[in-house]
């Protein structure tokens, strides 16, 4: 008994001392990224291609310096600027952070859930994230999304869409397992596009704020992206049961739900943004097998996808500002 | 039923009386600090895993899904296959659980050498899922071989209070570390790996290796306040369920799993219910398994004392109750009242069916037996909890749960029938 007990003794010592050397060397080293604020010169006044600059993990414009704040996801529209950051430590939580053009916080909003998708309407009135929520061990495993739509004329926050009255093929629908992601929203300011899941199926769904209502319009439609003309919806389409590429980006026209895929042949998981009125920008996984890179591709099914930015994520093309 | 003494005690030693006083095993309380310890490493990775996922290598929630739903059915398989391994060669319970700690240990290696490549993560949650698959079984049956028959209620009730202590300090731990070293994943994974390993290192220095079952079966003078029931001779191989009683008490466990509903709908009801800030969610879980833990032990000595039929179908009671509650006005004391009676059903029905189907089995096919009983038991909970996802579905939340209750109350009327009497053993 003595001996074993000395044995373990020493072996905890050992363990101990190990793990502790392995923390401060990670202390040392700097744990993961920090979160920092934009710098005071950086701003959307400057038209161009902002994104995310994946080895800083801060805001760009191209051809300048990452000098924007931190975020793991970005979206920019009319006067606003939205940035997802993941809060340190255990459970995962999400802050959304509203900006006004020179970057100045105007709200911050704290959810559960790891960053996922984030949209600004064209008039910067309306904003909506996505966190990723896991279930933690005493709950199943399964995952489940939360998507939250901020009203700036009201400052009525809807935390989660869930909760909206869902019509599938044209019956009420009720489900433990609804999941809403990847909102965009109409110049309307009224209408919105999301993805809806049920019953290991996704929806495109089209939601109307004032009337609090939401039906499904088309299956197997995912991250949808509404075109500046509110015409055509670019989205991801499972096209593979192959969990490592499953998905192809696809346009569909809303007149006539016609859809053709693009040119781009790989896996695309992100929601993509309109550029312009012709082309898209998505992020891919980065060619060095590290973090991600931005590319383009004509929405109308021609032409080849090129680098836009390599390292980087959440473009979003700002126009000029209204005089 | 035969016993013997492994852990400190003399074989020559006299009997000693029930009741109150008497100290726990050694060994029960090893593997206990062995699951505890255990507990604590697989924990602070669950927890950390989906942001090192999806935020530090960037996959999509669907990969995610993916990666953390596999193999979750095989493990039930692999838990079969522990179960008579451990019984193979008379008692390598030791052997077999140790191994499956030891994989899971070593898997959280697996994690760090991977890297952020999709493939070596998927290997190192496949090893960790294999490991916990194999050790279950001969883990329970070398409790329930290491106390004697009369006190595995209050044995059992130790190790569950143990293994959820560790299962409660994990993400604990796991947000020490995370503070510390600013996010650094690795750091949580190397700790895990730390802590993994020493449960190992506490089952090979302090669990007695092959001793809990006799080499040659059915000779040992049997003591004298267990049962003499058991009139046909011990089977060696397989065939748990070729035993009547055994087979009645599976029966029973299977009914009543298939009429659960699963505990993510009861704290997504609660979470509705109460329009809980999302923040707070995780509290619920917690608040269910601090009343488990200071349950667990009273529960098992009242096993003991009463049979162990009375606690098992009063905490299925318990858990009707617990749905009947969720049907009520939504607030704080219903919510509350909730998470307790759940504690209770944890408490006076986990550990307590182990301790009742154990000596049920022969020590030569304990561990075989009780790994069919716990897949059975897991595979009908899936299923039930599948059920109420569609009903759900089809009706809504609360007539799905009104039905839920409905086949709670006819299952726990039947398994009131099937169950056998308190002195079948």
């Amino acid at each position: 008994m003595k001996a074993r007990s000395t044995v373990l003794v020493l072996a905890v010592l050992v363990l101990l001392g190990g793990s502790l050397g392995y923390v401060l060397h990670a202390r040392q080293r700097g744990g993961g990224p920090q979160l920092v604020a934009a710098e005071s010169s950086f701003s959307l006044n400057e038209p161009g291609l902002y994104y995310r600059d994946t080895a800083t993990g801060r805001v760009a414009r191209s051809q300048g310096a990452p000098d924007g704040p931190s975020c793991a996801r970005f979206y920019a529209a009319g006067d606003r600027a939205l940035c997802l950051r993941a809060l340190p430590g255990v459970p995962a939580r999400t802050q959304a952070v509203v900006y006004d053009r020179r970057f100045t916080e105007l709200q911050t909003v704290t959810v559960p859930g790891i960053p996922n998708r984030a949209r600004v309407s064209a008039s910067g009135q309306l904003l909506s994230w996505t966190t990723f929520a896991v279930g933690d061990s005493y709950a199943a495993g399964t995952f489940s999304t939360r998507t939250s739509i901020l009203d700036l004329r009201t400052g009525y926050l809807v935390k989660s869409i869930e909760s909206v009255p869902l019509t599938v093929g044209g019956t009420r629908h009720h489900a433990a397992d609804v999941n809403y992601w990847g909102v965009t929203f109409a110049a309307d300011d009224n209408r919105f596009y999301a993805t809806v899941s049920t019953g290991g199926r996704t929806h495109l769904v089209e939601g109307d704020l004032r009337a609090w209502t939401a039906r499904t319009l088309r299956e197997n439609v995912e991250c949808p992206s509404l075109s500046p003309d509110g015409t055509r919806i670019a989205f991801k389409k499972k096209v593979s049961a192959d969990p490592a590429a499953p998905w192809r980006l696809h346009v569909l026209e809303l007149d006539g739900m016609r859809e053709h895929p693009l040119a781009e042949s790989r896996s695309v998981d992100d929601q993509a943004a309109w550029l312009d009125g012709e082309t898209l920008g998505y992020a891919l996984p980065g060619r060095d097998g590290k973090g991600t890179d931005v590319w383009a591709v004509p929405a109308d099914g021609g032409g080849a996808p090129h680098l836009l930015v390599p390292g980087g994520s959440s473009p979003v093309a700002v126009p000029a500002a209204p005089a | 039923m035969m016993y013997l003494a492994t852990t400190g005690r003399r074989p020559d030693a006299p009997p000693r009386p029930a009741g109150v006083g008497r100290r726990v095993p050694g060994t029960v309380i090893a593997l206990g600090a062995v699951s505890l310890v255990t507990d604590v490493s697989s924990e602070m990775v669950t927890a950390v895993l989906p942001l090192y996922l999806v935020l530090g290598l960037g996959l999509s929630p669907l990969q995610f899904g993916f990666l953390d739903g596999l193999f979750n059915g095989a493990t039930a398989l692999v838990r079969l296959l522990g179960g008579r391994l451990a019984d193979r060669g008379g008692g390598r319970h030791r052997t077999v659980a140790g191994v499956g700690y030891l994989l899971s240990a070593l898997s959280r290696l697996g994690l760090l050498l991977a890297g952020g490549a999709a493939g070596g993560i998927a290997a190192a949650l496949t090893a960790d899922r294999l490991g916990k698959g194999v050790r279950t079984a001969p883990r329970d049956a070398l409790i329930s071989l290491s106390a004697p028959p009369e006190d595995l209620g209050r044995a059992f009730g130790v190790h569950r209070a143990m293994d959820t202590t560790g299962a409660m300090l994990g993400p604990l731990v796991a947000f020490v570390v995370l503070w510390a070293t600013a996010d650094a994943y690795d750091a949580v994974f190397v700790v895990s790996f730390a802590v993994g390993l020493l449960g190992v290192l506490v089952l090979v220095l302090f669990v007695p290796a092959g001793a809990a079952v006799p080499a040659v079966p059915a000779v040992v003078p049997k003591p004298a306040r267990t049962k003499p029931a058991r009139t046909k001779p011990a089977r060696r191989r397989g065939g748990a369920l070729r035993d009547p009683v055994f087979r009645r008490v599976v029966t029973a466990a299977a009914l009543l799993g298939a009429a659960t509903i699963g505990d993510s709908f009861v704290y997504l009801l609660l979470q509705r219910g109460l329009d809980l800030p999302p923040v707070l969610f995780p509290l619920l879980p917690l608040g269910a398994a601090a009343c488990y833990l200071l349950l667990a032990v009273p529960a098992g000595r009242i096993a003991d004392r009463a049979g162990r039929r009375v606690p098992f179908l009063c905490g299925h009671g318990a858990l009707l109750a617990a749905y009947l509650t969720l049907m009520l006005a939504p607030g704080w004391p219903a919510a509350v009242l909730t998470l307790v009676l759940l504690g209770v059903f944890y408490a006076a029905t986990d550990g307590v069916l182990m301790a009742l189907a154990g000596p049920v089995l022969p020590p030569e096919g304990r561990a075989g037996g009780l790994a069919v009983l716990q897949t059975g038991q897991a595979l009908a909970r899936l299923v039930g909890a599948a059920g109420f996802g569609a009903a759900w579905t089809w009706w809504g939340p609360r007539p799905a749960l009104a039905v839920s209750a409905l086949a709670l109350a006819a299952a726990l009327a039947a398994a009131w029938r099937i169950l056998p009497g308190r002195e079948v053993a």
